[in-house]
């Protein structure tokens, strides 16, 4: 294509031809010539082939939903999964409020998630530490939401059954979480490699001195989440994933029958569990016994 | 405004669209003066001129390093709002706010209203403040004073034109339709898969993004479209695809804030037209062109002032309309 011209070449040769002075008979115009029919289709073809590149690379997020990828837990609030992603904005607004830095933004293999966030629990869960859901707060299109418009639906098991209670606001006049539905639920994958069902205790930081996640401990300071590691544990019988869970009645060690019908002791969670991750970030056995099942509903 | 800058006013959104700029109708008596005088000019003596200008002018960047210091600070100060956690600006270009006051870029609201077809109230007031803000402050100028994408495909744009020069590439031009399909195709991909598809390539938002939280694999994308650039052809991006530069070119036709031609000073050299990013907007100051004295260029000026910079005349300068008749 060594023949072609720049346009900014182009244009003053045909502006040449354009300038009235230089009359040569009638004012007709001669048919373009071979050259430049050949150069229009040239520039055509070339903007089709840009059209078919940029829209492919577009559609080309549609892949991680065929190929239907790890579930990934949302913020909390979150719309459902197609909502969710119809009206985020990709700002990270919600990533910048948050006190313990859970929310992290999704890279390009998500798809038509690329800069949508989300919260890799066993890294650093959300533990509700800034008491009013401020990742909500921030959402400037209502992607996170206290409460749902009315149009879109909720899902059965996905509405809490009363406003969550936070441990640590027990004392004040408002003790409740604003926060109507749940985010996903916790389930204990790995109870054989469980501590409590094993009957151990534990000692030490949990996650390792390594570990960089946070949590906020009543005990040393409300407003300021330390690091895990910062917070070593002694404990007779672990129950680190009840001690820790934020929200009152969510999760309880208790007594139940092994299959041989020997009685033994087990974490279970209960339906006022948010799905916030918590246990998953403390449980201290590699890899953690238990999960957050992320956009899972509590199903009796 | 006369008749004869009414039509090139509604010529000229057609021709941000995606049509020709084509030969005027009608030009008005004064300027038609100007072009006979023009055409029975000395035109060795003229050469002569322009051969001076071009060997004694100095390279001027006044407006280009203004620019590129607006357009730093911004995206800077997006970045130290959150690491120095500041919160002057929070959130990215895509959204934020501004000491608490939201704001909410006009495409990605656009996308997001086609795609959730729910518009909730701190959406409708973010978009709302940006629009006034833009209308004010001219349009297609958020392109070339804040995207960032625009500062880097202005770098990949030097270098395309070296190896130009060295005749390693050539440009290829393409069909400037396209960027009109691209909006309308993006526009009802929303509207029909309930997906912001556009926002997934936006590579004003992935540079955004990466200039906030941190580099991500998205960014290949954006190397991508500078390699197709600096390679094949120039600007390819903001010429010819981007619908966030129509979104807001859209907003200019209506804005105070333009470049303005002065028919009477210029020598037409062209210079302008070399380092302008849309050349057609420009198609006034081609020999026997303008339809009037003083012609404001149209909708699809980015308001860069690269024209300004390299008019050794000082035929082309900004201005506030309405603004010279209030002081």
């Amino acid at each position: 294509m060594s023949e072609m011209r720049k346009p900014d070449e182009e244009q003053p040769r045909s502006q040449a031809a354009d300038v009235p002075a230089a009359p040569s008979g009638p004012a007709a115009k001669p048919p373009p010539s071979r050259e430049r029919l050949q150069q229009a289709r040239r520039k055509w073809l070339r903007t089709i082939l840009l059209t078919g590149g940029v829209t492919g690379a577009a559609l080309s997020g549609f892949l991680p939903l065929v190929y239907a990828r790890t579930k990934r837990l949302r913020p909390p609030g979150a719309l459902d999964e197609k909502d969710f992603l119809a009206s985020c904005i990709k700002c990270g607004q919600c990533v910048q409020v948050c006190p313990v830095q859970a929310i992290k933004l999704a890279d390009l293999v998500d798809g038509f998630g690329v800069g949508t966030p989300y919260i890799d629990a066993r890294d650093q869960a959300c533990d509700f530490s800034c008491d009013a859901v401020q990742c909500i707060l921030a959402c400037p299109t209502g992607s996170l939401v206290y409460k749902k418009p009315a149009f879109l639906g909720t899902r059965k098991g996905a509405k809490l059954a009363a406003a969550p209670i936070l441990k640590a606001k027990e004392k004040d006049a408002e003790p409740t979480l604003n926060l109507a539905e749940r985010i996903g639920v916790a389930r204990l994958t790995r109870p054989e490699s469980c501590l409590a069902i094993k009957g151990q205790g534990f000692k030490g930081q949990t996650r390792g001195a390594g570990f960089k996640g946070r949590l906020r401990y009543m005990e040393v300071d409300r407003w300021k989440p330390i690091k895990v590691a910062d917070h070593p544990y002694d404990i007779p019988e672990c129950d680190l994933c009840v001690r820790e869970c934020p929200v009152k009645g969510a999760i309880s060690i208790e007594t139940v029958f092994a299959p041989d019908g020997s009685k033994r002791k087990s974490p279970v969670v209960h339906e006022p569990c948010v799905g916030c991750g918590v246990c998953e970030m403390v449980c201290p056995v590699e890899p953690t016994c238990i999960v957050v099942e992320a956009r899972e509903v509590w199903n009796t | 405004m006369n008749q004869f800058l009414k039509n090139r006013f509604f010529d000229q959104i057609a021709v941000m669209f995606g049509r020709e700029a084509k030969k005027p109708v009608a030009i008005s008596p004064v300027a038609q003066q100007f072009h006979a005088m023009k055409r029975a000019t000395n035109k060795e003596r003229l050469a002569a001129m322009i051969r001076e200008h071009h060997a004694t002018g100095k390279k001027v960047h006044t407006w280009r390093n203004r620019r590129w210091a607006v357009l730093i600070l911004a995206n800077l100060l997006f970045t130290v709002s959150f690491w120095l956690d500041i919160q002057v600006l929070e959130g990215a270009l895509t959204a934020s706010r501004f000491i608490g006051f939201h704001l909410i870029d006009l495409n990605s609201a656009l996308q997001v209203m086609l795609a959730h077809k729910h518009i909730i109230v701190n959406l409708v007031i973010g978009t709302g403040t940006i629009l006034v803000l833009w209308l004010l402050l001219g349009g297609r100028s958020f392109c070339s004073w804040v995207c960032p994408y625009h500062l880097l495909a202005e770098w990949a744009e030097n270098i395309h034109l070296w190896l130009v020069k060295q005749k390693l590439v050539t440009d290829q031009p393409m069909d400037r339709r396209l960027r009109t399909g691209s909006w309308l195709v993006f526009a009802a991909l929303a509207l029909a898969t309930g997906y912001t598809v556009f926002e997934a390539i936006s590579p004003t938002g992935i540079v955004s993004r990466a200039l906030i939280y941190g580099p991500g694999l998205a960014l290949l994308w954006v190397l991508a479209l500078l390699v197709f650039e600096v390679f094949f052809s120039r600007r390819a991006w903001c010429r010819y695809a981007c619908p966030i530069g129509l979104t807001y070119g859209v907003v200019g036709i209506f804005s105070p804030v333009r470049v303005k031609y002065t028919l009477a000073e210029c020598f037409h050299e062209g210079d302008c037209r070399k380092v302008c990013l849309v050349p057609h907007v420009l198609d006034t100051v081609i020999k026997g062109r303008a339809v009037d004295v003083e012609v404001p260029l149209g909708p699809d000026c980015t308001r860069c002032g690269l024209c300004v910079d390299t008019c050794p005349t000082g035929s082309l300068k900004f201005e506030v309309k309405g603004l010279s008749k209030l002081m």
